[in-house]
């Protein structure tokens, strides 16, 4: 896959279609991979990978990217895709200088899932349908089964398909049915004071980097609340434990109604925070209670926090429904 | 020597919308009954103005429990912005519930400006509600403790 894609970002790069590549390169390990963009194909030859380590979002580059002069060429991995179309949806990008190459996607591998089967110092990654194997600096040759190792939001994939795309490389995948809510259903089965020891426990490891909010594809304010002096959630550590639940109830409730549940908030967090959990309570609230709605489906459908309906249910409902007292 | 009153007094945050609840509230008044003077009125010019970030902020400096009031649904003077805040305040409540929040804290009611009887009922009940809840803990933010 990766030298099909160099191939055809350097054909685009000399027809004069594009004039320059956003994609992925090495960083210090190979596992540690960064979002970067390329203006010539002696660039792409040394520095462009694409392999089970390349899961970030490029679609919050674009944001950037396509106000600049001249076509960019982005390849978007289906999560992408719907953070891409919802950016569209909401003014953020200029299409018509982003020109899209849509690539499949199987799943990407999460390095901590790794770590923590005891296999560190990779200096290579190979994957198969499913398994990957990893080549270490002990000349180990390790294989494992790529379920087992994967982010949780690959386990849990909502779509395989790339939903807007000027070309496809390879073969587009479908909508899947995914069992992402049953980790919301858990908790949500839990009384209050295990729900409550649990986020306690959660957030109180939270050290207000704020890599959750710079990745988010849906956060894209010029200004933001949280760099706002006067708002008193101003980028410092959580003071005590109001201030993390206030910080976390905030970046969710932003990005309500508009996260198409890509994952990237939970895989950057270096407190290992399962983020996606607030993001998916509210997507599974509102489509509960409004109707089905996913962010970044397509460009034409509002989204439920700015609609509504006469017969919409009253918030006491919240009180009422599953759940202990 | 001097006793010290245990009770709990609780501290109820209310926004009013201008155009229904903050006149009912009005209306209680001039005709005499009677609620709890734990409730501290803010008036706000409809219930969508309240932004979610007000209710956060008012458990941060202190209060136990915090109720919207709107006009009823359909006759928001500036026509739909209750349907809004319904919803928004929807997705707020079912989160703090989700975090462990006691439910029963926030409430949203609609009262329009002729139900001052409704106003100090629902009043009323919130406050003992609240009562019955107990101190909010769960959301307090400690360096805001005055006592």
């Amino acid at each position: 896959m990766q030298d099909k894609m160099i191939a055809r970002a350097k054909e685009l790069l000399r027809d004069g279609a594009v004039n320059r590549v956003l994609g992925w390169k090495t960083g210090e390990f190979v596992y540690d991979i960064t979002p970067a963009v390329f203006t010539s194909a002696e660039e792409l030859d040394r520095d462009f990978v694409f392999d089970a380590f390349t899961a970030a979002n490029l679609s919050k580059y674009l944001v950037k990217e396509s106000k600049k002069e001249g076509k960019v060429l982005a390849f978007l991995k289906p999560c992408d895709s719907y953070s891409f179309q919802q950016l569209i949806k909401e003014h953020r990008v200029d299409r018509e200088n982003v020109y899209i190459v849509g690539i499949p996607c199987e799943g990407k591998v999460d390095i901590e899932a790794l770590k923590a089967r005891g296999i560190s110092g990779i200096t290579a990654i190979e994957e198969t349908a499913d398994a990957v194997t990893v080549k270490t600096v002990y000349d180990e040759d390790i294989t494992v089964a790529k379920q087992d190792v994967l982010f949780e939001r690959c386990v849990n994939c909502k779509s395989k398909k790339v939903v807007i795309c000027d070309e496809m490389l390879g073969e587009n995948g479908e909508i899947v049915d995914s069992d992402r809510f049953d980790a919301v259903a858990k908790l949500e089965a839990m009384t209050p004071d295990e729900r409550f020891a649990f986020w306690q426990n959660e957030l109180s490891r939270c050290i207000r980097c704020n890599a959750c909010r710079n990745v988010c594809p849906a956060c894209t304010c010029e200004k933001c609340v949280f760099d706002n002096v006067n708002s008193g959630v101003e980028h410092k550590v959580a003071a005590n434990s109001f201030e993390e639940s206030l910080f976390h109830i905030i970046r969710a409730y932003h990005v309500a109604g508009r996260c198409t549940d890509c994952g990237e908030c939970s895989r950057v967090c270096p407190q290992h925070i399962p983020l996606h959990l607030l993001n998916r309570k509210f997507i599974k609230d509102m489509n509960e209670l409004y109707g089905e709605y996913q962010a970044g489906a397509d460009t034409e459908t509002r989204p439920p926090l700015v609609n509504f309906s006469m017969d919409d249910c009253e918030p006491s409902i919240v009180y009422q429904r599953g759940g202990n007292a | 020597m001097q006793v010290e009153n245990k009770e709990f007094k609780p501290l109820i945050v209310a926004f009013c919308c201008n155009w229904c609840s903050y006149a009912g509230a009005d209306l209680a008044g001039t005709n005499r009954l009677n609620y709890p003077a734990d409730v501290k009125i803010i008036r706000v010019p409809c219930s969508c103005r309240v932004n979610p970030m007000f209710i956060l902020r008012a458990f941060q400096r202190g209060a136990d429990g915090v109720i919207i009031c709107g006009c009823h649904p359909g006759d928001c003077h500036y026509t739909t912005g209750n349907y809004y805040a319904r919803r928004r305040m929807t997705a707020l409540f079912s989160m703090l519930d989700y975090l462990g929040i006691e439910k029963g804290r926030t409430r949203v009611e609609w009262v329009s400006a002729a139900e001052g009887q409704r106003f100090a009922e629902t009043m009323n009940s919130f406050v003992s509600t609240i009562i019955s809840l107990g101190e909010n803990k769960r959301l307090e933010d400690l360096r805001c403790k005055t006592k």
